[in-house]
């Protein structure tokens, strides 16, 4: 345990030195070492890219290990229990919150629906946890915050869940148990295996850094890819293009973004540095929060997974409910920003 | 022996299900790997988290794929 601590503490000192050299590194790159003039198309893209790719990374890296430790602790069936038998309303946002730190995937989302159900879970509340947990992550926050700064991500953060959490009792209201699919209501559970497993500090290590291993590894990629699109859109994309069609005056840009971004499906690390780009070009915050959150929340691959426990017809209910809240929120900061 | 992997054929099901193989190749104990998709299977052993691995009915860990050293350590 004092060695770990040591080590951590030698290994965010190491962090932070390296974090705060970031900015003038690719100023030198771009303006000394590459000589491009900063007000240039190119010179632009250039510093852009070479100083967000490596902050970004480095803040994934931080951030994730930090929830992979946290995440040790918030286990699902833990979330499971703790869901248990909750009245609806306080219910559903305890589950929203519950899904931002509960470790998800999409592929496991049939076995937690299941969980839930045989623990007694309501089905709007079960419904919170699942909008959330995908669209309200630490990946999505992470990179917020280092392109767009720490208001929007809160920003983002608090109608996230405001949406898991109003969707999720809407459809709780609605009485749709008749559309789960039959077998599920049968289903005998056995008793939560391994429910109070203790972990030792040494795993919550091991597992935290197994998580770092596992999402930055996978997420690496689209954050360059991103960066790269969005510093062209920097570079090349003169200032308020995009006003006339993604700004705040035209109405219709609204529903028309989540129109576009429900089948659109990539993760939240390749659509933020295109959605701060945009921003930068004159397109509104509500219009562009819309169209990253329905692209991140509501997903194709995800739905076809739900579709084994859930008829089509709640399925369409539940991404009618999803995208509704979406376009009350892109309609609400247009309005108030 | 009977080990189950359950897990519905995701990246890290996939992956557990090789660990445990390779474990128990390794170990050279006599051992059936069982590979469980079935949801309502699943359910049974009281897993709401895959991946998961269960050795002789009894569920050793949910939620993640073991390491090959935390295999060999069941298995002994």
């Amino acid at each position: 345990m004092a060695l770990q601590l040591m080590g951590g503490v030698a290994a965010l000192a190491a962090w932070y030195a390296l974090y705060s050299q970031l900015l003038p590194f690719s100023n030198w790159l771009t303006y000394d070492l590459f000589g491009l003039a900063p007000a240039s198309h190119l010179g632009s893209a250039v510093q852009f890219f070479a100083y967000d790719t490596p902050k970004v990374l480095m803040l994934l890296l931080l951030v994730v290990f930090l929830v992979g430790i946290l995440r040790s602790f918030v286990t699902v069936e833990w979330t499971r229990r703790a869901l248990a038998g909750r009245r609806e309303s306080a219910g559903n946002v305890l589950a929203a919150l519950l899904g931002v730190v509960t470790p998800f995937c999409s592929c496991s989302a049939v076995p937690l629906f299941i969980g839930f159900m045989t623990a007694g879970v309501p089905l709007g509340v079960t419904l919170s946890f699942l909008i959330s947990a995908p669209m309200v992550n630490e990946i999505a926050l992470v990179l917020l915050y280092g392109l767009l700064g720490w208001k929007v991500a809160a920003l983002y953060f608090a109608t996230g869940i405001g949406v898991a959490v109003v969707a999720g009792w809407v459809l709780g209201r609605m009485r749709l148990e008749p559309y789960i699919e039959d077998w599920v209501r049968d289903i005998r559970a056995g008793e939560a295996a391994m429910a109070d497993q203790r972990m030792t500090w040494t795993q919550r290590f091991a597992y935290a850094l197994d998580s770092v291993k596992d999402i930055v590894g996978r997420v690496w990629k689209y954050v360059v890819l991103g960066i790269a699109a969005g510093a062209a859109i920097h570079g090349y994309v003169p200032e308020g293009y995009l006003a006339a069609i993604m700004g705040k005056a035209t109405w219709w840009s609204v529903p028309l973004s989540v129109l576009i971004g429900v089948p659109m499906y990539t993760n939240a690390a390749g659509i933020i540095p295109v959605v701060e780009a945009l921003l930068g070009k004159g397109a509104a915050l509500g219009t562009v929060l819309a169209f990253m959150m329905s692209v991140i929340a509501l997903s194709f691959p995800e739905m076809v997974i739900l579709r084994k426990v859930l008829k089509p017809r709640l399925i369409a209910i539940f991404i009618a409910v999803v995208a509704c809240g979406i376009l009350l929120v892109g309609y609400l900061f247009n309005a108030i920003i | 022996m009977k080990i189950h992997v359950m897990g519905p054929g995701c990246a890290k099901c996939v992956q557990a299900e090789k660990t445990v193989k390779e474990a128990v190749a390794e170990a050279g104990v006599d051992a059936e790997v069982v590979k469980v998709t079935d949801f309502q299977e699943i359910a049974k052993f009281g897993v709401f988290s895959t991946p998961a691995v269960a050795i002789d009915g009894e569920v050793k860990v949910v939620g993640k794929a073991p390491s090959k050293k935390e295999v060999l350590a069941w298995l002994k």
